[in-house]
Formats: structure tokens, sequence, C-alpha cells
């Protein structure tokens, strides 16, 4: 199906399934503990041998010598690959530094062994038993900030409108000021983990733990040199990835690998302290901001320049993502540098780009509000735009970030707040009210899926995945809504190569895509039917195919119907900005004395199409706000600059938000649609609701304290000389 | 994990000889540290002895008015006691500002003064660890590296890590005593503020016990009374150590005691600090912190502990 005019109106205009709350139908399988994940495929490899992986142990250099001799000989141990054995892998998609083989080592942890033995104790024990010699590379330098003074200024813009350099002489207010951002972990639950059977070295069958099937098969193609056909790959349940899932990772290379060499399927789970320095992270981000401003309030120059870092070839973060779009402004001026450095891999984490740049131009606009005088929910509604303002032309397809902010402005009580900072106490705690605007693009991706209907029921096949998104119940409603059925009666197979390639997750363009794609492979499945059937028109509703004098039960059909398509995106969306949109109230009490900040009351309003399950949409979204709440106040790959790795590696050190840091927290979602997006109308929401959380509460530590603070995380160590006297 | 033996003793002198005798010997109480330990190979012990079992599980009065703390009287056994509760508050606190309630449940009384640092760098064997490997260097004192946690005062050029426990802490302001049985069968006593040593050039010998040597009870004297208060500073609301905690007992004379956890090798407190508590925050903070080398990462937690003694003195 080609997609390839907005939508007038379609069946779901009516929709009975979509958009109803449903509770999502895996929830039973994953409270009992019964949904198979990777590590723990007892049901399709019930013999599967034990791998553990060993790490380099410096930051970048050469291996010497490796002798894995007393590994070889230790208890139980069947097999032992070593990366000195191996010649060096081919890279699968976007893999930036090899996953395995040869002697380099790129970064801290990257993969040099795996061993595979009867037990995971004696696997684990005979991982370290190899020894291994290094020559270390030259010291690198790691200071992003330097790196920033150095590349500032230098080569073409990749977004320049009008006359910045006059915008800002002529202005009535600037703000020009340095932000950053920390590296930081994706610390989802399930580490990196498969289980790989690829005993006799010919067909090799991976259950592993990853957001997108299709590239993870390429890849896997690419990394072993062998043919796609012979390798399927399944990853019905995901523990959560965030971004870290998107590429074939090491835990699937060292399970094949030792598989082929001990001759049985094996298994194996990433280590959390090699999930933070083996896999990918967000890098860290150096930003400067500069706003001009008149005293009408509208910006006149917006001048966003960026630094990340990455491995030779990668990708660093992009901080600016959002600044040729987000607001108004005739004038702007837009760089992101990605500084090589060898550290860690660098790559996608939930919002990626928006996310690290949102932290700092919405703390940009809180300033530049205060300047101004006025109120930032007001700056913000004075700044809003319905054209892409880098390029006018092109509208939005659909945008209401003013009513965001106003109705979150006043579900929040925002006028009732106390203005000048530092002004509103709560026995020792200081008390202040943040705002920020959120935005995320709304990218599609095609997506198939194969309908069958068998004996009343249907069965929907699409590679596409569940990272504990609710994949399964909003497919498994768009299906029922579309063929007119109820949802009982779908049976969703997902996350398979053996079917349709769908989007994948990712990029928050799994949801409108895939279900999309799920409508698509339905309505041909309807066709067919009908054709079947001798129909020219044909209604589905209720478990019944009606038309001309036929009026029957799904379920009287008894041959076994099967229809296949995938959506495609016409170029008629390319005259649009699509995105999504929201606003974020915080509120935050910060400890007069010591600095603590704790979070009070947080609500996010939410613009993203159509919703198609308000249950598990809310759920993404208050997830993307306690990563928020991580992000703004203790979340920091500890970068240790001599020895060039992330030292806090484990979940003691890098610390995410616990239940005790998350407050009541509130969702709205405004009532929009999305004609443009997608046939349901629908645009993502699993990334929206993190974008911007982070300056809201930034924000809202400056008011509640008067200490402006622009280096996330917001720990004390960075302002509490700057609080009151005591 | 490397592979050991294992065996349960008859009685508290059995275990300390066993100890002694066999080499490379642990005990094992609640394990919440040691099988941590274990698993990483930063503690590889060839012998286990499990103490459980063993009684030392009660809290019993003593003839001075105080308490007498088995070893294996559990965290939450601890802190939930009615006589701690009402006569010791600081250590209620301290212990449930701790870890989470499946830890505490198995963490011991023992067992929690002997947990070891929580230093990134001990705790990833590819790195140089004196307290580790002796000899082989500090990777926390190296340029450039990630030293926010670690201690400001007692430290050495060996090493700078602290002694992460909250139950020493207000353990170390109530004055206790632990007691011993050494492998002869004698048994010793050993006041808090000696029991665990700064590192100097040997950052591995971390306790005034000797090889083999358990602790059979801890010991508060009889209660000291006043208002008695736990602060613990960190950056997520639970779950994590203390950056800086302050131990205070403050009478209504306005004299008492002040305890540091998150700042040193030990529990930190000093008689002449507690002399300069009637002057404040400030005063109190001066003697205490004297002579601290903080690096430039962790240079804040002077600041906040005196800001958080003032928070508990309702300074403003
Ligand atoms: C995730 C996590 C978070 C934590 N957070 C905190 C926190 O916030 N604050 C805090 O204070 N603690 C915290 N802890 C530490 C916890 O309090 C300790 O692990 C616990 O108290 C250790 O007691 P245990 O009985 O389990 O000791 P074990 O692990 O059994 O033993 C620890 C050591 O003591 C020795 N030992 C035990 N008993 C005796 C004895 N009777 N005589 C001689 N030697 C003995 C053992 O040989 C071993 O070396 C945390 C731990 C974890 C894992
Ligand atoms: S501070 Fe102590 S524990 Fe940490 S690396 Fe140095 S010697 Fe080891």
């Amino acid at each position: 199906m080609e997609f390839t005019k907005p939508v007038e109106s379609n069946l779901f205009d009516n929709a009975k399934v979509v958009g109803k709350p449903m509770q999502r139908i895996d929830g039973p399988l994953k409270v009992t503990g019964t949904a198979p994940y990777a590590y723990e495929r007892n049901d399709a490899a019930p013999d599967a041998l034990y791998g553990y992986p060993l790490g380099a142990g410096i930051g970048h250099g050469r291996i010497t010598r490796m002798d894995a001799e007393a590994a070889r000989n230790a208890p139980g141990v069947r097999a032992v690959v070593t990366t000195l054995e191996i010649d060096p892998l081919e890279k699968g998609m976007n893999n930036v530094a090899r996953l395995f083989g040869g002697d380099e080592v790129q970064h801290y942890h990257q993969a040099v062994a795996v061993v595979v033995a009867d037990t995971f104790e004696q696997a684990r024990a005979a991982s370290a038993l190899i020894e291994v010699e290094y020559e270390e590379g030259a010291p690198a330098d790691l200071d992003l900030d330097a790196a920033f003074e150095r590349v500032q200024g230098t080569g073409e813009p990749d977004t320049l409108v009008g006359d910045v350099d006059a915008a800002f002489r002529d202005a009535a207010q600037v703000v020009d000021q340095m932000y950053h951002t920390p590296g930081e972990s994706h610390t989802m639950m399930e580490p990196h983990s498969s289980t790989v059977d690829w005993s006799g070295g010919e067909d090799m069958t991976v259950w592993t733990s990853n957001q997108m099937i299709n590239w993870n098969h390429q890849s896997i193609a690419t990394t072993f040199g062998i043919d796609q056909e012979r390798i399927r790959v399944e990853s019905p349940y995901v523990g959560g990835g965030f971004g870290s899932k998107l590429w074939l990772r090491a835990d699937a290379v060292l399970a094949a690998l030792g598989s082929r060499a001990a001759g049985v399927p094996v298994k194996l789970a990433l280590p959390r302290p090699m999930v933070m320095n083996n896999t990918t992270h967000r890098s860290a981000t150096v930003q400067r901001i500069r706003l001009a401003a008149g005293t009408d309030g509208k910006l006149t120059g917006i001048w966003h320049e960026a630094a990340a870092y990455c491995l030779p070839g990668g990708r660093g973060e992009n901080a600016t993502a959002q600044t040729p779009v987000f607001y108004a402004g005739e004038t702007r001026r837009v760089k992101n540098h990605v500084v090589d450095m060898p550290l860690p891999e660098t790559a996608d984490m939930r919002a990626p780009g928006e996310a690290s740049g949102l932290m700092a131009l919405e703390i940009a606009m809180d300033e530049m509000a205060e300047k101004l005088g006025m109120d930032p929910v007001q700056f913000r509604i004075v700044n809003d735009t319905q054209v892409n303002p880098s390029d006018p032309d092109i509208p939005f397809s659909d945008r209401h970030f003013v009513e965001c902010l106003e109705r979150g402005a006043e579900a929040f009580n925002w006028s009732q707040r106390n203005t000048s900072p530092g002004g509103q106490r709560d026995g020792d705690w200081l008390i202040g009210h943040g705002v920020a605007g959120a935005y995320r693009g709304a990218l599609v991706m095609p997506s198939g899926a194969r309908a069958i209907l068998d004996g009343g029921k249907l069965i929907i096949e699409t590679d596409m995945t569940d990272i504990g998104t609710g994949s399964y119940t909003i497919l498994a409603q768009t299906a029922a809504e579309t063929m007119g059925m109820d949802v009982a009666d779908v049976e969703m197979r997902m996350a398979n190569s053996a079917y349709p390639v769908s989007s994948g997750s990712g990029g928050q363009f799994g949801a409108p895509s895939s279900t999309s794609g799920v409508y698509a492979a339905c309505m041909a499945l309807r066709e067919k039917i009908a054709g079947n059937l001798g129909l020219d028109e044909a209604e589905f509703n209720g478990g019944r195919v009606t038309g001309g004098d036929t009026d029957m039960a799904l379920s009287e059909i008894n041959e076994e119907v099967s229809a296949e398509d995938a959506i495609q995106w016409g170029d008629f969306q390319k005259g649009y900005a699509m995105g999504t949109f929201g606003a974020h109230f915080v509120e935050v009490g910060v400890h007069a004395y010591t600095g603590e900040t704790r979070v009070r009351r947080m609500l996010a309003v939410c613009d993203a199409g159509r919703i198609i399950n308000p249950i598990t949409a809310r759920s993404q979204v208050i997830g993307g706000m306690v990563m928020g709440v991580g992000a703004a106040l203790s979340e920091d790959m500890a970068l240790d600059t001599g020895r060039g790795f992330f030292a806090n590696h484990d979940m003691a050190n890098y610390e995410v938000a616990v239940h005790a840091d998350i407050p009541e927290q509130e969702v709205i979602f405004l009532d929009t649609l999305d004609a443009v997006a997608t046939p349901l109308k629908a645009k993502g929401v699993g990334e929206l609701g993190l974008c911007g959380v982070a300056a809201a509460i930034a924000n809202g530590v400056y008011n509640a304290t008067g200490v402006r603070v622009r280096d996330y995380p917001l720990t004390m160590d960075k302002f509490i000389d700057r609080l009151p006297a005591v | 994990m490397r592979a050991f033996s294992y065996e349960k003793p008859a009685d508290p002198a059995a275990a300390a000889a066993r100890a002694a005798e066999v080499e490379g010997a642990k005990f094992l109480a609640g394990g919440t540290n040691l099988l941590d330990l274990m698993k990483l190979e930063i503690e590889t012990p060839l012998h286990v002895i499990d103490v459980n079992g063993l009684g030392l599980d009660e809290i019993t009065e003593t003839e001075e008015g105080g308490l007498r703390i088995g070893t294996l009287v559990t965290n939450t056994a601890l802190s939930a006691d009615a006589r701690i509760r009402r006569d010791y508050p600081l250590l209620t606190r301290a212990i449930a500002a701790g870890a989470t309630g499946q830890l505490r449940n198995k963490a011991t009384t023992g067992g929690n003064l002997l947990q070891r640092t929580r230093c990134p760098y001990f705790y990833d064997t590819n790195q140089p660890c004196n307290k580790r490997v002796p000899g082989s260097g500090c990777a926390a004192l190296s340029e450039g590296a990630f030293s926010r946690q670690l201690g400001v005062i007692g430290t050495s050029d060996a090493c700078i890590a602290t002694h992460p426990s909250d139950m020493a802490v207000a353990m170390r302001a109530l004055d206790a005593v632990v007691e011993t049985v050494t492998p002869t069968g004698m048994t010793r006593e050993i006041p808090l503020e000696e029991f665990h040593l700064l590192p100097g050039d040997t950052p591995e010998q971390e306790t005034a016990l000797m090889p083999g040597e358990l602790i059979t009870h801890v010991r508060l004297p009889a209660p000291v009374g006043g208002v008695q208060e736990y602060h613990k500073v960190r950056d997520r609301a639970s779950y994590a150590f203390a950056l800086v905690s302050v131990a205070l007992i403050r009478q209504a004379d306005g004299s008492g005691r002040v305890a540091l956890g998150g700042v040193a090798p030990k529990p930190w407190r000093s008689d002449a600090a507690d002399a300069e508590l009637p002057n404040g925050a400030s005063a109190v903070m001066s003697v205490l912190l004297d002579g601290a080398r903080p690096t430039e990462e962790n240079a804040f937690k002077i600041t906040l502990a005196e800001r958080t003694l003032a928070a508990m003195l309702k300074e403003s």
C-alpha cells in the first residue's frame, strides 16, 4: 500500500478498538515469568551451554599475546575462542568498532574472548584465567571542552538562514551560554543477550534481544560472511532497548562463535560493565547556544553550535537536531561537530539528538524569557511556528505546541507559582517550578506484515518487535479494527526473520509505521476475501463480512486466506514537516542546605496524533519522564580521561532514578489527528516523553534557588557553593 | 568465582580456630558483600566458613544498661528492635538509610562493619588498586581519574577509598565496642574507634582483627539520650551510598557528638570536634575536617558536610 496523500476519511474515523485503553496482551506472560527472553530459551534450545565474554582491559591499543591454556583446561570448559584466533570480522550495520577478531583494541571492554562451559559459573571463572598482554595506544586527548574550542566556528553550517550577525547586533536581548550533557547509558534491565545455535557451522538460529530483526539479520550475514537465507533471527521479548539494541552487538557474535566452536547452542548475556563500555552509549555534548530576541518577545536569531565525540567513522549525539525546526525566528545558524575519540562506541539512545539538545535549548529559552521579563510559557507560545522556520514553504503537518503549553499551564496551576527565584520554601526545602517544551521528529519507515484468516481466527505475522512498548497490543488492536473482528480473535506472531520485514522499533517510528503495515496487510486480506466471495464491495464488521447478498461470519470461511502487504511512504510527506510536540511541567524541591534535589510533581502534555492505546502510550510517556529525572539529576557516565573508559560501569555507580525519586506523574494527550503522518493519523510518542523533561527540572531548580546550572546532571557539587549561605 | 571448600563450624571458637588454620579462609555471614566480591574475583577465598547457625543472633541487655548485639542479628532486625528504636534511634535511622529492604534482611551486624569499599577501581580488576592488589598502585589517584565519591580525610597516597557503611557511622557516634573471639579461643574487645584502620601504606589492612578472629557481638553502652538524627546525602533518593552522611546526637545543653560517613576510610569523629558542637557546624567541621586532602572532584564534600550539619542544627 502506497500512502500517497493525506488521509481524508477511513475506517479509523469510527474506531471501536483502536484508541481504546487496552491492557497489554503479553502482560500475563511477563508477570508470570513465562515470556521467553533471549537468555531463557529453554523451550527452543534446552541444551544450550553457557558463554561468558572477556572484555579488553585497556582503553585502546593492541593485544600482543593471549594465553587461554588455563581456561581451556578449566573444569567444565567446552571451548574458548580468542580474538587472535579469528580474522577481523566484517562490520554489520552501524557497527563502528569491530565486534570481534584481530589484535586491535578500539575501546575498553571490546570483546577479546569467549568461553563456553557447562555452567555459567564455570564459564565465568575460566574467562578470568585468560591472560592478555597489551601494548597501550598513545594517550588520547579526551577533553570535549577543548575539542569544542578547537572546532568552534569551523566548517559549513548545517543550517544557515538569514543574517544571524545582524540579528544579534540589533537584538533587544541576547543569551549566550555554554551547556554540557554527559554520556548516558541506556541501562535497560535486560542486558544484551543471545542464544545461538550454529553448532553445525552451517545454518544459524539466533534467539536474541534486538529491536530491529531485519537489520540484525543482515548484519549477522555480513559479519560472518554467510548467506542471509541460512540465518533465522527471533526476538519475541525484549527487556528494554532504548536504542542500545538497534544494532548487532557482541552478545550474538560471541554466542555464535562459541556455538560453532563447542558444537552446541550457546547462550550469552553481557555482564553489566560490558553493557556500559562494550556496547553503545549516548555521547556527551558541549553546546553553545545564543538566542536573540526583540522587546516583543519574538526570537530574531537562534545560533546553536554543539560537539559530541565518537570513534572515527561513527556518529555522535547531534544535539542540534531540533534547532532548525522547533521555534520561530527569521535567522539561525546551526552546526554540529563530531570529534573523533577512542572511547566506547556512541550511537542512538532514546530520542537521539533532541534529548540532549532540548536539555540545553530549553534552559536557554528559560533564560531568555527571564531577560525579557516574560512568563516562560508565554515566551514559548509567542515563538510558535506553523511552518518549518528554516524552510517556510514547508508547513507542519499538524502542530499543537501552543495547546500543549496552555493545557499544561492550566492543569498544573502554573499561574499560581512563585515567580521570584528562591522565593518559596517548605521547611528546609526551596520549592521551584519549571516548564520546558518538547519536540521530537515523527519518522516513519516502510513496514510489512502478513494477515491470515484461519477458521475465524486472524493471525498477523510481522518481524516487528515489542521492546516493552506494547507493540503486540496495538498491532492486535489495529488488525481487529481493520478486519472488524474481536481483539481476542487476533493472534500476533512477531519478531521473527521468517515474517515480513517491518519498521522495527526505534526512533519512535515503530508504532506509526508498523500499525500502518498491519493495516495494509489487513486491507489486502479484506480484498482477497471479498474477491474469493465474488464481492466488489464488502464490509467487515462484528466478525462478519457483508456485501451484495452475502452476510457471513468470518469463521464460516473454511479455507485459510492469507495476504501480505507493506506500507510505503509517498513523496508528498516531504512537503510537510512532521513532528510530535509536548510540554513538561515540574515542581522540584532543592534542599536549602545540601542541594539535594527531588522532583515533587510532574505533568506532560503530548501532541502526537491519534493515541492508539492510551494505557501503553501513557506507560511510554511516564517511562520517558522517569528517564528524564535520571538525566537531570543523576545519570552520568564518569569518564576517566587518563584511562579512556567509563569507570562507574555498574548500576550501583551509574545512578538511574529509583522509585523513591519518582513522584505523582500526570500525562495529558491532546486529542489530535495527523492526516499526513499515517493512515491511522498517528505518530510515535515513546521518545517525546523524555524530550525536555530534564530542562524543565533544571528550570525548576533555578526557580527554587536562583542558581542557574547549565551542566548535567544537576548534582549538588556543581552548585552547592552558589546556594544561599547558611 | 574461584572454587572453594565450605564448612559449618560447631561454635564460634571453632570457627575462629579453623579460620586461622585453613589457608585462604573467609567467614560467610549474610553474604551480600562477600559473594558479590567473589563473583568478581576481588575476593578469592579458598575456604568458606559459614557462621550462620552459630547462635549470635540475639540482642541482650548488659549489666551496664546497654545492649549486646549478636553479630548475626540482621540489619532489619536490629533497626526494628524496640529497644534500639527507643534508646538508640540514631542506629535505626542509619541502618534504614542503607541499601534496600531485601539486602538488610540478609546483611548482618558484623558483616556490615566489614563490608569493603565501593571505590569503582577496587571493583574493576583491570585497574591497579593497592587495596585489592597491594603494591599495584592506586587508579583513583591517577591523572583524570573519577574520584567524586572517594575520601577527603584520613586517606593516604596509597588509597583514598571510603568505608561505605551507614550503620558503622551511627555505632561510632554511640561508642560501640566490638567483641571477638580469637583463634586461640580468647575473647577480646575493640572500641569501634580503633576497629577500622587508616590506609597508610597498607590499605589492604582494613581492621584491627587478627587473622581468623571472629566478631561475636557489638556492644552499645548505656543510652546517652538526646536528639539523634542521621542525614544521608546522595544524588538519588534511595539505594545509593552516601556522598556524605552525618550522625548527630544533640543534648539539650547544646553539647553532643558528630560522626561522618562518606568522607574517610572509617567513620569519622573526634572528641575535639564534638566539643565544638555548641559553637555550630562551621566550628565542628573546621576541627573535624582539619587536614582534609580532597581531590578536585570531591572537594565539595567538605562544604556539603558542614551544610548538612548546619541543617541538622537548624542554623540559618
Ligand atoms: C546493592 C547494595 C547496596 C548497598 N547499600 C548500602 C548502603 O547504602 N549503606 C550501607 O551501609 N551498606 C550498603 N550495602 C552493604 C551492606 O550493608 C553489606 O553488604 C552488608 O552489611 C554486609 O553484611 P553481610 O552479613 O552480608 O556480610 P558478608 O558479605 O557475609 O561478609 C562481609 C565480610 O565480613 C566478614 N564477616 C562477616 N561476619 C563476620 C564475623 N562475624 N566476624 C568476622 N568477619 C566476618 C566476611 O568474611 C566478609 O569479609 C549495600 C550492599 C549492596 C549489595
Ligand atoms: S582509592 Fe583505594 S580502593 Fe580505590 S583504587 Fe585506590 S587503592 Fe584501590
